[in-house]
């Protein structure tokens, strides 16, 4: 018994020691042989340093605000789940997929801030998409807009990767306007979540400090068919704030912010002639 | 109805993409590909289960397809470390030993890596940590013993690394480059 009692701990069960992943009566066992053991105590101290080292490598992400974006993908996920859940709590067929459809349903608009009108043909359903795209623009404008710290994801400084990843997320190349002449600087942009994917929220400001947002992303998950999707300009003070909003190809833009219709009319033309 | 929402899980995601990748960019990048994917693979999660385990396993898969995808269209790419430094964060801890940290992690090969941060970074068990990477746990306690060896050998030998490039991810499955352990 004593023999075995200071018998050397081989490497797995010091890294097992030190990691927590023996039973109660092992650990105990262990605990005895190690204090005869000088060369596995250093072993075990090499590695709870180590350990501590890489816990602390990273340990401010906790501290970090969370990216809007990861919120609200990580948000959508629960929905889906507990949608899910209630499914299966419910033994009746008949009731379940009344309420699947229901969940889904108040998920949606919840998550996509409207209802979509249950339009009977191709065009109305495209115009209802459109319009609840300018309605999303509308409520991202309102959203972050305010935010003193943090407006943007990535800062104007940064363009040229701000770019290329929000055109990465999108899957498809982005330009960003020049509003300059207009007296508006870009502070910036952020992704946020959409019904056909990812979408993508340019900001803008002048002077004055007034805020305006270039909202854009695909509209729809089915590819356009025969006739390329495309709108005219129409003007939307559906949502919070009043946006300029059209489509060109499946993909949707809209121009927000608080400034007259006249104003905003002439920067969405601006916008228009870059893209 | 989830006990912990998704949400609560961001920064444990956050934080291993981070150490994984050693680029902060990249790592959110992760992030946002594994809750859209866990989105749309809602299904496979069996409500009830450990959704931690389950968003780490998401991960994971996706970071390895990332990966041997990078490496079939791309073999030439190399992940340049010193670049990547430089978006660290230190915590608390003096900068530069957080940057040598993240440095000499990003040379042990990756099944190594991944098994060492998802114990000792996350604090997950041997078993949850097979599951996540679909190995067997004596496997992972292989590996997790070879990359703590590896890594102290690395952050012992200060001279050496500098010489020595970073190994690329796509490869970390040809040990040439790896085996020169002294």
């Amino acid at each position: 018994m004593d023999k075995l009692l200071t018998q050397p701990l081989n490497d797995l069960e010091i890294h097992a020691y030190v990691d927590d992943q023996l039973a109660p009566a092992e650990r105990a066992a262990v605990l005895e042989r190690l204090s005869h053991d000088v060369h596995a105590q250093a072993a075990v101290w090499t590695w709870q340093q180590q350990k501590a080292a890489l816990q602390a490598l990273h340990q401010s992400v906790y501290d970090e605000p969370l990216p809007p974006s990861l919120r609200l993908a990580a948000q959508q996920t629960s929905a889906r789940q507990q949608a899910a859940n209630q499914w299966w709590r419910w033994g009746s067929l008949a009731a379940s997929v009344f309420l699947a459809f229901g969940v889904g349903w108040m998920a949606n608009s919840v998550w996509h801030g409207g209802f979509s009108a249950g339009a009977s043909s191709p065009s109305l359903a495209r115009a209802a998409a459109a319009q609840d795209f300018a309605r999303q623009a509308s409520t991202a404008h309102v959203v972050f807009s305010p935010e003193v710290r943090h407006p943007v994801e990535v800062a104007a400084a940064e363009q040229e990767h701000l770019v290329k990843w929000l055109s990465k997320r999108l899957g498809r190349s982005l330009k960003v306007p020049n509003l300059s002449p207009q007296g508006y600087e870009l502070m910036g942009g952020r992704l946020l979540p959409g019904e056909a994917g990812a979408r993508a929220q340019f900001m803008f400001q002048n002077t004055a400090g007034t805020r305006i947002t270039l909202y854009l992303g695909a509209i729809d998950k089915a590819p356009a068919g025969l006739d390329k999707q495309e709108t005219g300009f129409h003007f939307s003070a559906d949502g919070p704030a009043p946006s300029f909003y059209w489509v060109d190809q499946g993909f949707g833009y809209a121009l927000a912010g608080p400034i007259p219709r006249v104003e905003l009319m002439r920067m969405a033309e601006v916008v228009y002639s870059q893209l | 109805m989830p006990a912990q929402p998704v949400v609560d899980h961001i920064p444990a995601l956050r934080r291993y993409a981070r150490s994984l990748t050693g680029d902060q960019w990249a790592a959110d990048d992760l992030v946002q590909d594994t809750l859209e994917r866990a989105c749309s693979k809602w299904r496979l999660w069996t409500a009830g289960s450990d959704l931690r385990a389950w968003l780490f396993t998401v991960m994971h898969n996706i970071f390895l397809n990332q990966l041997r995808t990078a490496g079939r269209q791309a073999p030439g790419k190399v992940l340049d470390v010193d670049e990547a430094a430089d978006e660290l964060i230190a915590s608390d801890a003096d900068l530069g030993v957080a940057m040598d940290l993240q440095r000499c992690l990003l040379r042990l090969p990756l099944d190594q890596r991944a098994v060492l941060l998802l114990v000792s970074e996350e604090g997950m068990s041997y078993a949850e940590v097979a599951k996540i990477t679909g190995v067997p746990q004596g496997t992972v306690m292989s590996r997790l013993s070879r990359a703590r060896v590896r890594l102290q050998e690395l952050l012992d030998a200060p001279a050496r690394r500098s010489v020595v490039a970073p190994l690329r991810d796509g490869q970390s499955t040809t040990v040439t480059t790896l085996r020169r352990k002294t």
